[in-house]
């Protein structure tokens, strides 16, 4: 699904952390939001998430305005730097998590909901695993665990707020491999958010660099490289 | 490592520092626990079994259960709520909510008695207005409960609060971006993250809200079989030079502190596991 933000601006305490964002991105894309930290990336994150209110400006998901819509509502999946899992749920609890919340008339059926989980952990390559809790595993099986919980609704949209920031090289590579397969395979629309720009330009279609609450450039990472639009992008990416 | 062995102490230092400690304790602590059960139970057991079972006595623990009974689950809600507020939400004003919060710690029980009889009381503020309508509040069960839950207001909120802090607010987001209400969150993520802390807190709660003295004391007007709490029981019957009997009654609210100090012992090894269990 594609999604459509417009003159989307916030303020923390007078100081803006978002000043007039607009960006368009498309079906089925896979995004990287970068920039240096307190450049505003999370925040416009956090705000197609519907866990931040812009200001000014909306936000759109195809035809459909979201800029009011609760967090709750808007069909998306997040994934947190911290993972963020119930650590007194078994991983499969977990990951059926946003199912067991649904309202009994649409929720699906106990066996159900079981395949799907199973589903889930053959998806991020964890089968079997269903029963440890979340302290039992290490950092990269947690955030498969996390990216597994995420897509349990069949969200059309999935938000990565640093994936792999709390990750060892390794671990990340393999991770950031086994992301853009699964991006892939569900034709999601994957909005990502990260300061490191050589994890932006391997893994992202369009990268989107932000600086000081503005979008700086908005490009294929070839083209940036190629053609940087300012100087805050040429020394960044130098 | 360098400190480790400046900070090291002489043996003898060591074994002075610690038979003072253990002495101070026994000496403190100890010998006042042993005497109160000598006390209780010099006449025999069944001096002690009569002077808990005769109708005053029985009166006094079942209004301390009920004032328990109903201040607890208040001030549960209400700890609960303020953490909630205080630790996920930014707003002005935080930083005196809290100062708020810790004042019954530092008043003293008098006054924590005294302003409801300033408020409720017969030349109190509403004395008349209360009068006229025939509703009794001081000398009473409302005011039993009102002082308790003044002093006891700050258990729970204090225990959660940096608790809730340090958690952070990032599981309550996740399980938003997965469609779970307001309510299905606190059921499902807040609560359980929580449980041990507030368990903790509502057992301090509970064990300051069945032996206060001095609050409860100021309100209750000390009638006998009525508005005689257990801490008051104990006064009374002590003032009567009836010491078997007094005594008799503390030790039931000694054996409260030790239960309550064995739970929370075993909360707190609980807790421990838990919390190495989250990272």
């Amino acid at each position: 699904m594609s999604i459509h933000i417009e003159g989307v601006s916030k303020t923390f305490s007078d100081y803006p952390a978002l000043n007039g964002v607009s960006l368009e991105i498309g079906n089925g894309e896979f995004v990287a939001l970068l920039g240096p930290s307190g450049s505003g990336k999370t925040t416009l994150l956090r705000i197609i998430a519907g866990l931040e209110r812009p200001e000014a400006g909306c936000v759109r998901f195809g035809n459909r305005d979201v800029t009011k819509s609760s967090a709750a509502s808007r069909g998306i999946g997040f994934v947190f730097q911290h993972y963020a899992l119930f650590g007194h749920m078994t991983v499969a609890d977990n990951i059926a998590f946003g199912l067991t919340v649904m309202p009994r008339r649409s929720r699906p059926k106990g066996g159900e909901i079981k395949r799907r989980v199973t589903q889930l952990l053959e998806l991020v390559q964890l089968p079997g695993l269903g029963d440890r809790y979340p302290s039992q595993l290490s950092g990269g099986q947690r955030q498969r665990v996390a990216l597994a919980r995420a897509l349990a609704r069949d969200p059309k949209i999935l938000l990565l707020d640093e994936p792999f920031g709390a990750l060892d090289a390794k671990v990340r590579r393999e991770l950031r491999g086994a992301l853009r397969t699964i991006h892939e395979e569900l034709g999601l629309t994957s909005v990502f958010v990260t300061h490191d720009h050589e994890e932006a330009f391997t893994l992202a279609d369009r990268v989107a660099l932000l600086n000081e609450g503005r979008i700086e450039q908005f490009a294929p990472p070839e083209e940036i490289e190629a053609r940087p639009e300012s100087d805050f992008v040429r020394t960044f990416l130098s | 490592m360098g400190t480790r062995s400046t900070l090291r102490e002489p043996p003898l230092v060591k074994a002075l520092l610690m038979a003072a400690a253990f002495a101070y304790i026994a000496l403190m602590l100890l010998l006042p626990l042993w005497a109160v059960m000598s006390e209780a139970f010099r006449a025999g057991a069944k001096a002690w079994a009569a002077a808990v079972s005769e109708p005053d006595a029985r009166a006094a623990i079942k209004l301390t259960l009920l004032v328990a009974a109903i201040a607890v689950p208040l001030n549960t809600i209400f700890g609960v709520a303020a953490a909630w507020a205080i630790s996920k939400f930014q707003f002005g004003g935080k930083a005196v909510l809290i100062a708020f919060i810790e004042l019954p710690f530092s008043v003293s029980p008098v006054v924590s008695g005294l302003v409801w009889v300033l408020l409720f009381g017969a030349q109190g503020w509403f004395g008349t207005w209360l009068i006229d309508r025939d509703i009794q509040i001081i000398f009473a069960l409302p005011g039993l409960v009102l002082a308790t839950v003044f002093v006891t207001f700050p258990f729970v909120a204090r225990q959660l609060i940096p608790l809730m802090t340090a958690q952070g607010r990032a599981d309550e987001e996740a399980a938003l971006t997965l469609g779970a209400s307001g309510w299905q969150t606190f059921w499902h993520v807040t609560l359980p993250n929580i449980r041990f802390g507030l368990l903790y807190g509502v057992l301090l709660c509970n064990a300051r809200a069945m032996g206060e003295f001095g609050a409860v004391s100021v309100v209750s007007g000390h009638i006998r079989g009525e508005t005689n709490t257990m801490p008051l029981h104990v006064e009374v019957l002590y003032n009567e030079y009836n010491f078997v009997a007094a005594f008799a009654v503390a030790s039931l609210l000694t054996l409260l502190a030790l239960v309550t100090l064995a739970l929370k012992s075993a909360l707190e090894w609980r807790y421990r596991a838990a919390l190495a269990a989250r990272t």
